[in-house]
Parts: C-alpha cells; sequence; structure tokens
C-alpha cells in the first residue's frame, strides 16, 4: 500500500474549469489520505505534457475536451510520445458522440460525462486500473520470455557453430553434412574428425528426447567423442570410452544412439561401430542401395561397460553413403504418414548419383516437401561420404 | 497414450496404448512411474497396442528399468509390434531389457 506522499496510483487531472481540482481534492479525499490515488493538475493540454514530461510515474490522464492551447483531443495524440505506459480518460458533455468517438480512436480507453459523477469516476478509475495492471503484467511476463527467447538464440549459434561447417578436402572422397533442429536447440548431431594417415571419423549421432536438456547432453557427447576419436584407433572402442563416460554422471537415463565410423580414402574401407543408431545407407552408382549391418550395439549412455561390435565395408568408386538421423525417415506429413527409409532410396534410384553436397540437401528438400504444412517433431541430420568416380 | 494397470499376484501388469513421443513421455513417465507401488516384485510392460515409440519414450522405459533394478525388481516387456521391435533393435535396448513375444510368456518368466 501506498502513503499520502506516494500513492499506488497518479492521475492526471487536466481541465481549465480551476474549480475542478478543490473539488477533486475533496471528494477524492479518502483515497489519497489512505494512500491510493495522487492526484496532479493541468490547466490545458501543454501544460498536461509539461507534466507528464517531468512526472513520469502518471498512470491515468483523466482530460476535459474543450480547452484553451491545446484541446484534449490533441492532447491524446501526443501522449504516447511522453508516456506510453498510461491510460487516458476522456469527460465530455453529454451526448457528444462525435468527439467521443474520436477520442477512442485516438487512443482514450474509456469516456466520463459533463457533470461528472464521482461514483461513476471512481468506476472508470478502477477499471481503468485493472486494465493498466493487467497490461502491465502482460509485458511483463513477454519481457521474461524475449529474454528466455535470446538466451535459446544464443545457445542454437553455439550449437550450430560447434557443427562442421567446412569439410575435409581429401583425394578420393568428398563429405557433407547439415542439421535442421526442430526446436531452438536441438538433440542431433554430426562430426567429421581429420585423423591421421588421411583417415577421416565420421559421426552421426541422436540425443534421446529435445530441447534443453538433449541439448547438453548432446555437447558433452560430441566433446568426449571427438576426444576419444583422435585418441583412440577403433571405433568400437571409441564408443565404449564414450559410453563410460557418459554413464558416470547420467541420473536423468539419457541416451544419445551414435554411428561412428572410420573412412580410409586409400583403401576405401569404411570401419565402423554402431551404438544403437539407424544403420546408414549405401547408394551404389547403378542406383541400388542397401543399409549397413548393425553391429550389435547399444544406445550410449544406457549402461555402463558395454562391449561394442564392429565391422568393415570396402566401398567402390562412385558408392554414396547416407548418414542420418530419424528426424529424416520418421519425419510425417499432413495424413500421418512416415516419409520412410524407401523414399530416401528412391531419390538415388537413377544414375548418376549426386556429390556428397548435392545428395545430403536432394534428401533434406524430399523431407521438407513431403512433410509439407505438418510440424517439425524431430531433429533433421544428414550427413554423406561419396566415393570418388573410378 | 494411455497406461492401463492389473495386478498378478504381486506382477505388475502395464499395458501401454497409443504413440509415445517427446510431446507426451512426461506423462507417460508420471502414469508408469505412479503405477509401480512398493509391492510389488516384477513389472511387465505389455506394449501389444503400442503404435510408436520414440527415443523420448525409449528414456522412460531405461529410466523405469533403472529404478526397478536398484530395488532388485524385475522387468520385461511383451508383445511389440514390428514397428516398435526394430526400435528396440536399433537402439539395442532388447539386449538389456528382456523381452517376451506375449504377456503369458512374460508372467511366466515372472511368475
Amino acid at each position: 500500500m501506498g502513503d499520502r506522499d506516494h500513492p499506488d496510483y497518479k492521475i492526471l487531472v487536466v481541465d481549465d474549469e480551476p474549480d475542478l481540482e478543490r473539488l477533486v481534492r475533496q471528494r477524492m479525499r479518502r483515497h489519497i489520505r489512505k494512500g491510493k490515488y495522487g492526484f496532479e493538475f493541468a490547466g490545458n493540454g501543454v501544460e498536461a505534457l509539461e507534466v507528464l514530461t517531468e512526472k513520469t510515474d502518471i498512470d491515468i490522464v483523466l482530460s476535459d475536451i474543450n480547452m484553451p492551447k491545446m484541446d484534449g483531443l490533441t492532447l491524446l495524440q501526443q501522449i504516447p510520445e511522453v508516456n506510453s505506459d498510461l491510460r487516458s480518460v476522456i469527460v465530455s458533455a453529454y451526448g457528444d458522440m462525435e468527439n467521443i468517438r474520436t477520442a477512442m480512436n485516438r487512443g482514450a480507453f474509456d469516456f466520463v460525462t459533463k457533470p461528472i459523477d464521482f461514483t461513476d469516476l471512481e468506476v472508470t478509475i478502477e477499471r481503468t486500473l485493472r486494465h493498466l495492471d493487467e497490461w502491465r503484467a502482460a509485458l511483463a511476463s513477454r519481457d521474461k520470455l524475449v529474454a528466455i527467447q535470446n538466451e535459446l538464440d544464443v545457445a542454437t549459434k553455439i550449437q550450430q557453430s560447434i557443427l562442421p561447417d567446412t569439410f575435409p578436402h581429401v583425394d578420393g572422397c568428398e563429405v557433407y553434412g547439415c542439421m535442421h533442429a526442430a526446436r531452438n536447440v536441438g538433440g542431433d548431431f554430426f562430426d567429421v574428425i581429420n585423423l591421421d594417415a588421411g583417415r577421416i571419423g565420421l559421426a552421426v549421432a541422436d540425443v534421446s528426447d529435445k530441447g534443453v536438456p538433449a541439448a547438453l547432453f548432446m555437447m558433452s557427447s560430441r566433446t568426449l567423442l571427438k576426444g576419444a576419436a583422435i585418441g583412440v584407433e577403433d571405433p568400437s572402442t571409441v564408443l565404449r570410452e564414450v559410453n563410460d563416460l557418459l554413464n558416470e554422471t547420467n541420473d536423468a537415463a539419457m541416451f544419445v544412439t551414435v554411428f561412428y565410423g572410420v573412412y580410409d580414402p586409400s583403401t576405401r574401407v569404411l570401419t565402423f561401430s554402431n551404438g544403437g543408431h539407424n544403420p546408414p545407407l549405401v547408394v551404389h552408382p547403378d542406383g541400388s542401395s542397401e543399409e549397413l549391418e548393425l553391429t550389435g550395439g547399444l544406445a550410449l549412455g544406457a549402461i555402463p561397460g558395454f562391449e561394442y561390435g564392429q565391422a568393415s565395408v570396402r566401398l567402390s568408386p562412385g558408392d554414396l553413403v547416407v548418414f542420418f538421423t530419424d528426424g529424416v525417415t520418421e519425419a510425417i506429413n499432413v495424413s500421418n504418414e512416415e516419409f520412410g527409409l524407401e523414399s530416401v532410396q528412391d531419390l538415388f534410384r537413377e544414375p548418376p548419383t549426386p556429390t556428397a553436397r548435392e545428395a545430403a540437401e536432394m534428401i533434406l528438400q524430399a523431407v521438407k516437401d513431403f512433410a509439407g504444412e505438418a510440424p517439425q517433431f524431430d531433429d533433421l541430420t544428414c550427413m554423406t561420404l561419396r566415393v570418388a568416380d573410378e | 497414450m494411455n497406461v492401463q494397470v492389473e495386478h498378478h499376484d504381486k506382477v505388475l501388469v502395464a499395458r501401454v496404448e497409443g504413440r509415445v513421443d517427446s510431446s507426451n513421455s512426461q506423462d507417460f513417465e508420471r502414469q508408469l512411474q505412479g503405477a509401480i507401488g512398493e509391492d510389488v516384485n516384477a513389472v511387465v510392460i505389455d506394449l501389444g497396442q503400442l503404435a510408436y515409440i520414440s527415443s523420448a519414450g525409449l528414456r522412460v522405459v531405461l529410466l523405469v528399468a533403472k529404478t526397478l533394478g536398484q530395488r532388485n525388481v524385475s522387468i520385461s516387456l511383451c508383445a511389440l509390434s514390428d514397428p516398435v521391435q526394430s526400435v528396440f533393435e536399433i537402439s539395442g535396448f532388447n539386449r538389456i531389457i528382456q523381452i517376451y513375444d506375449t504377456q503369458a510368456d512374460a508372467l511366466a518368466a515372472a511368475g
């Protein structure tokens, strides 16, 4: 509650009738004494603007229409430039619909008629203040949301910035990848890691669930994976190490499915280990394609001490390997149908096989076209390895 | 998504219907955890009427399995449709959670 010197709400009364100040102070004395309302007075629009400029905490302007120097309707137009956080109530002659309409069109919140009925004025003031309180509360929560949104935008940028955007130029193959998060921050990632002897580490991963928790888990998974990949030879050992580290602190039972492979362009051999991820697709130059085998793996983070399997495949010139997350195959359209693996395969049935970049972009575009107006539920990630033609 | 619970002596059978994805996985977790009382020796989750489960749903199954494991309560799944079975196979969760073809098989093993 306020007091006489610091009232809860401040009302500026604008009228060229000098007796009005005395009348208001007399009729509103109980509210003034209790510190509910405080009043300021101005004799015309020009004076009112001066008061508003000096005192920025006015909540309501109660203004007459006909006044010397600047009338009430002109004042209404000027107020937003000095203070946009108040409401105006206009005092008009009874039945003066034309001025009342103009006032409402110029942003007046309400009106009272002359001669002023103080009971009616109190009701109008109370309603205006209630509206103002709700409006201010709504603005405050919007500001909070905007702040959160800004933080998420920063998180999005950080997350996108750790994904590779340049890809190694290696004789004999090309690599490309991209990720479209369903929300601000995603749980998918991919990585292309330069290893010794010209070999390339290729990872694609999908964290259980989405949003901020998934994004945090994704960041730590990706860092651990990169560290292990650089230090360890076998993909299965890389996954075992990352799995054990993720299990050290994981009360939320989050997990990440990871496909990790090492490609050696000199032998065209891809050695890989699958940690519970959907298997990549190998597309051959004749347009046929098949999935890589599962290696008896398990999503990382589920249980510690798990031993991961490993396999190798020797690719042929012109082969295209498509690594992706299930956001691609499980994308749904407005009829609730899934995009499916076959739709990915269909994109490449007609030779020639596209470049790595063309292939990844074709897939994401096809998913987008398929989904149409249906909302994107899951992150979409696609990474491609294209073996050079002979 | 809906979870229906039956008790067979000290075995709790939870039948999950519909779809579980990230939009309702928290609700799924609440319903499943809420259904599992103290006086239970084994839990059988019947997924026969489950049309789809996303990784967010798998996380809830894993969380429940871990919680029950700490209490020495056994957990098994049964009656998975082909698409759901495939989700468990690809993620490798079929290696750490027992899966039975039918509810009767699961109950016989749990009893």
